[in-house]
């Protein structure tokens, strides 16, 4: 069918309209991720030509045991941090959710650690993380427990992080609290004239209206889980023993510190496919449990 | 009758007093990091050593906080990351809207699958783009410089799209359609219809690109070689450096960190949390 002249403006204005944002899709992603596929196949300092050398990137990444090392550790992460902070978040919101007269003031305090820069989080967990004079093994101590090491020991470090992460929880909950603000009251009422208990209701009502705003959560917290850097850079430097050398860190480092861009292009196709292929995993999944309200 | 009453406001004032129980008690591990920052921070070092750790320092010593802010170049941080912050906002509050524009006020066949990849672009992590975006801003010249911090923030960014273009989808369609049959342009309706009723919309943008550049750490690590140039977030590492023992002076340097952020977000909260459900607006 031959577009009428009406149609053809309309396509015109709404391609330039939305042109600044193809233009730097193409420059600073589209580009990029293919160039990153090349230079993967290649070694390369940043200056000079980069030296065709096939797969021989991928095929020594394979026996790089701190590749291995920084892989497990961001799994490890990802598999608690990810599921944790959906918990945290949606108890909060729920929390939050509570009728008083002074919410305000409870969703101020819970919210504004998730705004604050994470280099700032970082100092301040340093002390809090402190064995002999942080206030966390001094408040175990009091209940007669002898704390850990937290981020200075190799086993408790990944874990100490991970609770760490959720003293930002605060953001996902206020998503999560709008969603749940969201949801009709009607749907409620009608399930409490069926004689619904609360259980039921946050089953049946409450998870299904707010399923496409989880689904959205969750694919955002694996990528942001991805690219946890900053807080492991400035506090551990991915020690101790490497228990902190994360995915993306460690390709920081082959990038900027050893100027293997070639190497680390291998390690950055790795991490998209490895990305979307867990997006799609939960995309698909999603299709059994999302649901989307009509109209 | 009356002894009913009585019962119905106990089982009330019982539901208020443990729904606050709850609240408190939830709220106490948010707040308890800013009071030990707060309280390491006026005290002074050998209290910083005791045990049982001392909650209110006694004496309080102001004076960690002049030392703090004199041993790093404090001010040239705080110029440069203010010189970044300006201008991706100005970047943003240029390109974002007009790119929502397009995808809201006309239509257009490939629209929603459009806004559906520009969606899809946001979960790609920074690091896999990192190398070659280092590559072509090094053949550019832009190394050393905050152009590659800036200058794609004018080329629009994906979720501040997203919620400017919900918010375009309030606005009745009747409104530019009149201006259209007035004879308007489509610029003359974006520049003089539509942006001025988003002022509010582009205020909670302004406020997230704001935040977005103020903690932005790994990109200025990336493209900021010299120190001179350093935004705040890089520059106060020196303290990581600099101070090993001396907690009470590194916190004193942490709430001067945080101090910015507290006193945006008590001028904006408002703006914050409306922002925020301007992202759960249904279709």
């Amino acid at each position: 069918m031959p577009l009428t002249s009406r149609q053809r403006k309309n396509i015109r204005t709404g391609l330039f309209f939305v042109s600044p944002w193809l233009i730097g899709f193409a420059l600073f992603l589209v580009y990029p991720i293919i160039a990153s596929l090349y230079y993967s196949m290649t070694r390369f300092v940043g200056i000079g030509s980069p030296k065709w050398i096939g797969f021989w990137n991928y095929s020594f990444l394979i026996k790089d045991e701190l590749f291995w090392t920084s892989l497990y550790n961001i799994m490890y992460y990802l598999v608690f941090a990810v599921p944790l902070g959906f918990a945290v978040g949606l108890g909060l919101a729920l929390i939050m959710n509570f009728k008083v007269k002074e919410k305000s003031i409870y969703r101020t305090i819970i919210y504004f650690p998730a705004i604050l820069p994470m280099f700032a989080s970082a100092f301040i967990w340093l002390w809090m993380f402190n064995p002999q004079l942080g206030i966390i093994n001094a408040l175990l101590g009091y209940v007669g427990i002898d704390g850990p090491g937290w981020i200075g020991s190799p086993t408790w470090s990944k874990p100490s992080f991970i609770l760490l992460v959720q003293w930002g929880a605060g953001g996902p909950a206020i998503i999560l609290l709008a969603a749940l603000q969201d949801v009709p009251r009607e749907l409620y009422e009608a399930a409490e004239l069926d004689g619904a208990g609360q259980w039921y209701k946050f089953r049946r009502i409450t998870l299904p209206s707010i399923s496409p705003v989880i689904l959205f959560h969750v694919i955002m917290a694996v990528s942001g889980a991805f690219q946890f850097f900053d807080l492991p850079y400035i506090m551990t430097e991915g020690g101790p023993a490497n228990s902190t050398l994360f995915y993306s860190l460690y390709l920081y480092r082959n990038a900027f510190q050893y100027s293997k861009m070639g190497y680390a292009s291998a390690m950055a196709w790795i991490l998209f496919m490895l990305n979307l292929g867990i997006a799609i995993i939960i995309f698909k999944t999603s299709l059994r449990w999302i649901y989307y309200r009509a109209g | 009758m009356k002894i009913l009453l009585n019962r119905k406001t106990a089982k009330f004032l019982k539901g208020q007093v443990v729904t606050r129980a709850i609240l408190v008690a939830v709220c106490i591990p948010f707040l308890l990091p800013f009071f030990w920052m707060l309280s390491t921070a006026l005290k002074n070092l050998p209290q910083t050593v005791t045990f049982p750790p001392v909650w209110i320092p006694d004496p309080i010593v102001w004076d960690n906080f002049r030392e703090a802010i004199q041993t790093i170049p404090f001010f040239t941080y705080f110029k440069n990351t203010a010189f970044y912050v300006v201008f991706s906002i100005v970047g943003t509050l240029i390109s974002c809207p007009f790119v929502a524009y397009g995808l809201s006020m006309v239509r257009w066949p490939a629209r929603d699958s459009l806004l559906l990849l520009i969606l899809a672009t946001m979960m790609i992590p920074f690091p896999v783009t990192m190398v070659p975006l280092f590559i072509i801003f090094g053949k550019l010249g832009w190394i050393n410089t905050y152009a590659p911090l800036i200058v794609p923030t004018f080329f629009g960014t994906p979720f501040f799209i997203f919620l400017l273009r919900q918010f375009f989808m309030t606005i009745p369609p009747a409104l530019p359609d009149a201006a259209r049959i007035d004879g308007a342009s489509e610029l003359t309706i974006f520049a003089r219809v539509i942006l001025p009723l988003c002022k509010p919309a582009l205020g909670v943008v302004a406020l997230f690109q704001f935040l977005a550049s103020w903690n932005n750490f790994m990109g200025p690590l990336i493209y900021l070689m010299e120190e001179s140039k350093y935004p705040l977030s890089l520059g106060l590492q020196d303290y990581r450096s600099t101070y090993f023992v001396e907690w009470n002076l590194f916190m004193a340097a942490s709430t001067i960190v945080v101090v910015p952020t507290v006193i945006i977000f008590f001028i904006f909260q408002r703006r914050l949390i409306e922002g925020i459900h301007l992202t759960g607006v249904k279709e």
